[in-house]
């Protein structure tokens, strides 16, 4: 067994005070400087932080939130003059689907590198759209038993890529025809993707690389982008190539992972040839928007030896019809099943992977891997306002990072997520990530559930309840 | 009976006393009255859901005091100036419809209603900020709350929030004839294997969750020990030991047998009258308990058997259950330890949770308690929480028909937790297919949690609910919370009572798998 796959987290904090949940409101006019003062006996030291903030000259431009709403100072204080109230920054940042706690959990992901842990039972919606209606399987024995997560067993969450054959082909002679089984393994199954908004700086680029070199795993960028690493970066580097760029980054070409990404197109197969001709050992992927008609599409480009398939969806997770992910990989999981082919084609979706949880359902509902590419901004302290909020630039400057501090949140983040794949897989009883794909058998599907559990209740609309 | 008497130490507990009775604890067992009595909140500014703000123009006329209705406004005697409003005790805007309120009626104008911002700032869809509220009120008073808070259900658009009795929905037949309160039985017979074990019978539907030492304040297991007592129900150790605190109420308590088997003896085992094979638990199905070394203080070890400073790691699963054969070999260890006791599993609700009940059944168990995915008071990964396994709403109408369709339904008690946060939801739960309930937060809550989530960061629960720390701990007295939770289930019992008797059913046992009652709203 090689040894056992481990991610360096180190804490990291991020360069700005986070924008907090809870503001306190102090009425401190009619304060009567008693004895019983409830501010130094706060839990969490957040009035004597805050206290010595005010007289920190970043007090001026940001704000310190600490608050985690215990309400203890709010009904101790003798006279009753302080009172919470929610900060409607948070509630403002984000958007329906990058909702605020999303960004503040990768957040807390980023900085420390660990697995988001509260108490008190779960606290959201009873379910919601898209990955929010399937919860993932437990089993009441597994072997051999886990001591923690980091315990005895290994739990394998490394993925092949690349064309995988069914059967060998021999020549009369004895001459083996299939070629040699080309694939390259990443260790968690998350490549690193281009962000979903123009954000073309080389430092983004840069970091990811850095901390793909670091995950053992991949960082994808245009080749004009590639071509600016260094060289001992390139092994972790997927280029993209339109077609027409092959002549002016020949070298990346070479340098490269051996996985080179085409975006798809009509020449399609046509680059392809190009580049197989100057690397012959390349494993071509293709990059194109997930769909209704997909899976035609790569039951087409398999008959053309194109086993890579890197399937975009929207920021929300959505294909170009407006069906969730969930549902589309569903769909283009069964069909390939269907038709033969499922275990030769590699299939990467983008777009919408959130948090780990989507990663573990996403690989349920077929594909091989996922790709972190909005997480990846939120980790560097995006707020998804893509562009909307200043038009001064962002306001968080993500495009003036150190690139080796990026790449550590980066890291960070996708160590928390491996920790957590590893929590579902265990929970399920699986030992390697492999085996978690198109698991569909072993997810608690929302229709399905309540048609079982519910379906002899009558139903009543919700209006007459209220009525 | 005695009640409030001081908690006797273990050396005051003299041998000699010891009672001889049949199937019952050796030691002295405490009783504790089942006596309802206002308990105020602890911290000096209750919160309610409305503000009132009385402005300088005032002029202490005391008209205030005399419409309102609720105690809002007092004016002590012999002061000339207004105390400021109790305003946790008004009931919003359905008084000023009513047109004799405060607000109309001041001659000054000097009054000011409107919600109040501390209530947006905890609650969340599972537990809103009316259940929190609610609880609360049910706790101080033992009653119903007023009709200004929400307290039947929460708005997380799913599951219990979703099911109504058809009785509470206007233009449906919620059927039966009433039956008289006092007819109405909400008791329950725990052992239905007919194996030769003693019955036990418990006074109402509901008992309390395991919480082990360590995780929660001496106060707290106590108070919620106390409680049992008086409802003549259960409360459970969790993992890490048996206080020896607890042998008064010994047998009022279930001890857990749980995978890391810490503080579990063979003493500990013969005390009580149940005890609970804790398989998996809702809040981190599948996953291992941890706890951290520097929790392992000296009196933990000592209790757990283990070092002092280690971190200590239960298992999961147990290391010597891999078939359902382990499992029956299980059983028969713990039986044969305790002859007197019944015996409790305790799972979590995966896909095939229904043929884990059966083979719970095959293996000798009296009781299955599933305990769902959205419950759980200890920290816990929230990936976990909120993902793996099922809510406990759809697990107990699957496993209660398949028991059903197995012909062993009648043979074994089903326990369900893990989200059961009204009385109305425990009532849900049994007219899907329960035949009790376990619960854990709602007891928190009545002792004055707010559901922030910290109970892991700093020195702990900042409300000394789940805290070990001496400081932290002492927010909390033991009289105060056992009254408190008292309080809690007798306010449960009367809506339980009150649907029962409205739905025609005289009895809670009739209630259970009686969906035909229920809707769903969609």
């Amino acid at each position: 067994m090689p040894d056992r796959y481990h991610i360096h987290t180190v804490p990291t904090p991020g360069r700005f005070y986070r924008i907090g949940k809870f503001g306190g409101v102090d009425w401190r006019e009619d304060c009567s400087r008693c004895s019983n003062c409830v501010k130094p006996r706060c839990n969490y030291d957040v009035y004597k932080h805050e206290s010595a903030h005010n007289r920190d000259p970043l007090a001026a431009t940001q704000t310190l939130y600490e608050c985690k709403a215990c309400l203890s100072c709010v009904q101790g204080c003798t006279k009753g003059l302080l009172s919470l109230s929610v900060n409607p920054e948070f509630l403002e940042m984000g958007d329906e689907y990058w909702k605020p706690d999303i960004l503040s959990s990768t957040w807390t992901q980023a900085d420390s590198g660990k697995i988001p842990v509260s108490g008190a039972g779960y606290r959201g919606p009873f379910h919601g759209p898209g990955f929010d209606s399937i919860w993932t399987d437990m089993s009441e024995i597994v072997r051999p038993t886990r001591d923690g997560i980091h315990g005895r067993e290994y739990i394998s969450t490394s993925v092949d890529i690349g064309p995988k054959p069914m059967r060998l082909s021999f020549t009369p002679e004895g001459g083996m025809l299939t070629p040699v089984l080309n694939l390259v393994e990443v260790q968690v199954p998350a490549i690193l993707d281009i962000p979903q908004w123009p954000t073309h700086q080389f430092e983004l680029a840069h970091s990811r690389a850095l901390a793909a070199k670091e995950l053992k795993t991949f960082a994808v960028m245009f080749a004009k982008e590639a071509a600016r690493l260094q060289p001992e970066l390139l092994p972790s580097v997927i280029p993209i190539f339109a077609g027409d760029d092959i002549p002016d980054f020949s070298n990346v070409i070479h340098s490269a992972s051996p996985m080179i990404q085409l975006l798809d197109g009509p020449e399609i197969l046509g680059t392809a040839n190009r580049i197989r001709s100057m690397r012959p050992e390349a494993i071509l992927s293709v990059r194109a928007a997930i769909g209704p008609k997909s899976a035609e599409r790569i039951i087409e480009l398999s008959g053309s030896g194109l086993k890579v398939f890197h399937l975009c969806a929207d920021l929300h997770g959505r294909d170009l019809s407006g069906r969730h992910i969930k549902d589309a990989l569903r769909e283009i999981h069964t069909r390939l099943v269907d038709s033969g082919l499922r275990d030769e084609i590699t299939l990467i979706i983008s777009g919408g992977i959130a948090l780990a949880e989507h990663m573990a359902k996403a690989i349920i509902c077929g594909a091989d891997l996922v790709t972190a590419d909005t997480a990846l901004l939120v980790a560097l302290g995006c707020r998804v306002c893509r562009g909307g909020h200043s038009p001064a630039g962002c306001p968080v400057g993500i495009d003036s990072m150190d690139s080796e501090y990026a790449a550590q949140r980066i890291v960070n983040l996708i160590g928390a997520w491996h920790s957590q794949l590893i929590e579902v897989l265990g929970a399920m009883g699986i030992r390697e990530v492999r085996r978690l794909r198109g698991e569909m058998g072993r997810a608690i599907f929302m229709e399905e559930i309540e048609k079982e559990s519910f379906g002899d209740l009558i139903r009543v609309p919700q209006e007459q309840a209220c009525a | 009976m005695t009640t409030t008497t001081a908690i006797k130490s273990d050396l005051e507990i003299q041998e000699e006393a010891l009672p001889q009775r049949p199937g019952h604890s050796d030691w002295p067992q405490e009783d504790i009255e089942r006596k309802i009595r206002p308990v105020p909140e602890r911290y000096r500014n209750a919160i309610g859901k409305y503000k009132i703000d009385r402005l300088a123009k005032c002029i202490s006329c005391g008209r205030c005091v005399e419409v309102c209705g609720y105690g809002v406004h007092v004016k002590p005697e012999g002061y000339a100036l207004m105390s400021r409003p109790q305003d946790y005790l008004c009931i919003g805007p359905a008084c000023t419809e009513a047109g004799s309120d405060c607000i109309s009626q001041c001659p000054q104008k000097a009054l000011v209603m409107s919600l109040n911002p501390n209530v947006e700032c905890f609650g969340d869809p599972r537990w809103s900020s009316d259940l929190i509220l609610s609880t609360w009120h049910e706790a101080e008073t033992g009653h119903t709350p007023p009709s200004h808070l929400e307290f039947r259900h929460g708005a997380s658009g799913g599951g219990f929030d979703q099911i109504r009795f058809k009785f509470e929905i206007p233009g449906l037949d919620g059927g039966g004839s009433r039956v008289a309160a006092e007819a109405i039985d909400t008791g329950l017979d725990l052992n239905r294997r007919e194996d030769g074990r003693p019955q036990i019978h418990i006074d109402i539907p509901v008992y309390g969750g395991g919480m082990s030492f360590g995780s929660v304040s001496i106060h707290t297991i106590l108070a919620k020990a106390r409680a049992a007592v008086a409802w003549n129900s259960f409360s459970c150790t969790g993992e890490g030991g048996y206080p020896d605190r607890l042998m008064p109420y010994d047998d009022h308590m279930i001890t857990q047998v749980a995978t890391g088997l810490f503080g579990v003896r063979e003493e500990t085992i013969q005390r009580v009258r149940i005890v609970e094979f804790k398989y998996a638990q809702g809040a981190k199905p599948g996953l291992g308990g941890h706890l951290l070394g520097d929790k392992n203080t000296p009196a933990v070890a000592r209790m757990r058997g283990a070092v002092p400073g280690n971190a200590l790691f239960s298992p999961f699963p147990f290391h010597s259950v891999y078939s359902v054969e382990d499992h029956k070999k299980h059983l028969d260890w713990i039986k044969e330890v305790n002859p007197r006791c019944l015996v409790s599993v305790k799972v979590s609700t995966p896909t095939d949770v229904d043929m884990v009940a059966v083979g719970s059944y095959y293996a000798g168990a009296h009781i299955i308690h599933l305990d769902g995915s959205y419950g759980g008071t200890g920290a816990a990964p929230d990936i976990a929480k909120k993902n793996i396994a099922m809510p406990i709403e759809f697990a107990i109408p699957k496993v209660h028909k398949f028991l059903v369709a197995e012909g062993i339904r009648e043979k074994i008690t089903l326990i369900a937790s893990g989200g059961i946060r009204t009385a109305y939801d425990a009532l849900k739960a049994i007219a899907l297919g329960a035949d009790g309930v376990v619960i854990g937060t709602a007891e928190m809550v009545a002792l004055g949690c707010v559901r922030c989530a910290c109970c892991e960061s700093g020195r702990g629960c900042p409300r000394g609910i789940a805290s070990t720390d001496p400081e932290l701990m002492d927010l909390m007295g033991l009289e105060w919370a056992t009254q408190r939770l008292i309080n809690l289930q007798n306010a449960w019992h009367e809506q339980m009572i009150g649907v029962l008797s409205r739905l025609g059913v005289s009895s809670i046992r009739e209630l259970r798998g009686r969906s035909d009652v229920l809707c769903y709203l969609e």
